[in-house]
């Protein structure tokens, strides 16, 4: 099997699935997805709740494991990497925002955006000068000693954004990231999102069940539904949604 | 993680359920309190001990007796075995002590001389147990805290008296079973008053007469005035048992007073005194064994007691065991709340462990938090405990030394933190933390991130 060069390529599944039993049932939560995203894309994921978008989410951020199949980001398969090269890989790949913003409650702004850099051992005042940088990007460089709780829901998402980006990742994960915001605010996250996506040509990778949003940012939409994709008019397809795919069947 | 990270998001998070914590660390405090309060009981006794039996002189001396005295059957057979036999062992002599004396690791030897006689005081006859103790014997724990002094010279005329031949002089019958006499009140009335002690002497026959076997030479009635300048309340001849005096003269004394003791000889070839037994005392007790067997290849017979200190270490090591294990108990307990606790903390922090995971965090970052967590809890409540338990034991000790003060016995150090109980206290305290870190650790390592993050 080729693996595709991290420039062209930065995610690919491949017939991916993840089962999970719950009681006597089997639930399919992703079903043999099989999708490529190119370096630089902005790709949201739409569907119903239950149809399985953030489960794939999840796989390529590698905070879960695929039952079978492949999922190869930036060239590494994320499928039989250990636990501490997961651990890497959503240290120095992948950034993450979630709906639930996720930051540490106990901690102030400033050391929730240090903390992946606690992790990748960066040097402890080298960090302090990145934190401040990263959220001076959110504008949030007044609110660095504030905790979390202290903030409005949109100053949170920013300041879990600048998280997301401290370690450089090539990838932001974002699980409806404007889920728990309002119109307006979610506007904001989104330009935030849009701008890194094209200042910093970082690869973005939504889910949402916005259509409105996807439609408005995203470049390319992927519609999920009882994980599998399904196409613009709703047939369940297991071919890649764009670009061939690059093994052999 | 770096180890400056680690410690500092692990302070971090103790502080954040700070009640709980504490409460914890002061289980594991009072764990290792009891630990150290028992052990340096132990120690403290132990070496209060040790103290005590070796300034006795028990455990450095070698009591030498001549294998023409056969005292035994044992004893006889032992000399068949490795030595010459009885009639032909050197005589134990002036010429002897003297050879013994340059043994190396001697540092005195001198003659046993004990003799029963009869003593008068305030004109009544008292018969006992009369012996000669070397002036060296001064610095003697049998003679601390004795009332009165010790002799005034190598050879005054001067007797010690131990306090049941005082009682008995004062005709004080101690009542069975209660021993409370007041030995200052004892001594009071018999302190600088005058004692006649009358014994036989040998007087040497003139040299013209009789063959100079040992057996001619003879015997005197006399008697010598002593002045009493001590009254003791210990008993300086424990060990020996039916032979143990009660009146104690100065050894240069009764050598000069030339008593007819009843296993005295003279030695066939000198004609010079021999002696029953005699007392060598070592420098230092671990050199006990090696002048014992010296004094052997001499030809003599020689006793020591140096095994009852390996039998009395033995007997602490296992003491200090047991209080180690109850001690230990209590810290078990403490272990069992830090078990708890680490847990409870998982719970709590799910979310957060699976906030940490997904921005990064390795399971060896997260166990290696909670490691650092039960090992601050260990570190502190060691060092509060040590604190703890050494204001136990003084309590203790503080508490001993007012009881034995009222029973009119002198204070005892029995209480001891040595640097190493300290140190190894901590380092326990610290052991047993991570261990029972260990379940709590695991557990919150393999939390899956996907499952923490969905918890609320």
């Amino acid at each position: 099997m080729e693996i595709p060069g991290p420039n062209s390529l930065a995610v690919r599944t491949e017939k991916v699935c993840r089962h999970y039993q719950m009681g006597e049932a089997l639930v399919r939560a992703v079903d043999g997805i099989s999708i490529d995203i190119r370096a630089g894309e902005f790709v949201a994921l739409l569907g119903a709740s239950g149809s399985g978008k953030s489960s794939l989410l999840n796989l390529v951020a590698g905070l879960d494991r695929p039952t079978s199949g492949a999922v190869i980001v930036q060239g590494n398969n994320l499928a039989v990497l250990s636990r501490a090269e997961l651990a890497k890989h959503r240290l120095h790949t992948v950034g993450m925002v979630f709906q639930s913003f996720n930051l540490i409650p106990s901690m102030t702004l400033l050391e929730n955006v240090e903390l992946p850099m606690r992790f990748a051992e960066v040097d402890r005042r080298e960090r302090s000068a990145l934190a401040r940088q990263s959220l001076d990007r959110v504008g949030l460089s007044g609110r660095l000693a504030h905790r979390p709780m202290e903030l409005s829901g949109g100053e949170q998402q920013r300041a879990s954004l600048a998280r997301a980006l401290i370690n450089r990742p090539k990838l932001l994960l974002a699980d409806e990231p404007t889920g728990n915001l309002d119109s307006r605010t979610g506007t904001e996250i989104m330009e935030l999102i849009r701008s890194f996506n094209q200042s910093l040509g970082m690869t973005v990778l939504m889910v949402t069940h916005e259509q409105v949003l996807a439609e408005k940012y995203a470049g390319r939409m992927l519609h999920l539904a009882d994980g599998r994709l399904v196409d613009d008019a709703g047939n369940v397809s297991s071919v890649p949604a764009s670009a061939p795919q690059g093994g052999t069947e | 993680m770096k180890f400056y990270d680690v410690t500092d998001l692990a302070v971090r998070n103790l502080r954040e359920s700070v009640f709980r914590n504490s409460l914890t660390t002061i289980g594991i405090s009072v764990g290792v309190a009891s630990l150290v309060a028992m052990l340096s009981l132990g120690i403290g006794l132990q070496q209060l001990a040790s103290r005590r039996l070796q300034k006795s002189g028990l455990f450095d001396t070698v009591v030498v007796t001549s294998r023409r005295d056969l005292r035994s059957f044992r004893e006889q057979r032992e000399q068949r075995e490795d030595g010459p036999p009885p009639a032909e062992s050197p005589a134990l002599d002036e010429r002897a002590l003297q050879k013994i004396e340059q043994l190396p690791g001697v540092v005195e030897a001198y003659p046993d001389i004990r003799f029963v006689t009869e003593v008068r005081f305030d004109d009544k006859p008292h018969l006992t147990m009369v012996a000669g103790i070397p002036f060296s014997a001064k610095n003697n724990d049998a003679f601390e805290g004795m009332q009165g002094s010790f002799f005034s010279s190598e050879a005054s005329a001067e007797v010690i008296l131990q306090k049941s031949f005082a009682e008995e002089l004062l005709g004080k019958t101690p009542k069975p079973g209660a021993d409370n006499t007041n030995i200052a009140e004892l001594a009071k009335p018999l302190l600088g008053k005058e004692l006649m002690v009358r014994y036989g002497a040998r007087i040497a026959p003139p040299s013209s007469t009789g063959p100079s076997d040992g057996a001619a030479y003879s015997v005197v009635s006399r008697q010598q005035t002593l002045k009493i300048v001590g009254v003791t309340d210990l008993d300086p001849e424990s060990m020996r048992g039916a032979a143990r005096a009660r009146v104690f003269l100065p050894l240069k004394l009764v050598q000069n007073l030339h008593v007819m003791e009843p296993g005295l000889r003279d030695s066939p070839a000198s004609g010079a005194p021999t002696y029953t037994s005699l007392s060598v005392r070592v420098g230092n007790p671990n050199q006990v064994p090696a002048v014992e067997d010296d004094i052997k290849k001499m030809g003599f017979s020689a006793f020591s007691i140096v095994d009852a200190t390996r039998s009395m270490r033995q007997f602490f090591a296992v003491l200090d065991v047991f209080l180690g294990i109850f001690g230990s108990l209590a810290l078990a307990v403490a272990s069992i709340g830090i078990v708890n606790t680490l847990v409870m903390a998982i719970l709590e922090r799910r979310r957060e462990i699976g906030i940490m995971k997904a921005v990064g965090a390795s399971d060896a970052d997260v166990r290696g938090l909670f490691f650092a967590e039960a090992g601050a809890m260990g570190l502190v409540g060691g060092a509060v405990g040590v604190a703890l338990g050494w204001a136990i034991g003084r309590l203790i000790n503080f508490g001993t030394n007012i009881y034995l003060e009222r029973q009119h016995f002198p204070p005892a150090q029995i209480w001891s933190v040595p640097l190493w109980l300290v140190l190894s206290a901590i380092a326990f305290s610290i052991v047993v933390s991570l261990l029972s870190g260990l379940y709590p650790a695991a557990r919150a390592a393999r939390l899956d991130p996907v499952q923490a993050l969905r918890y609320e």
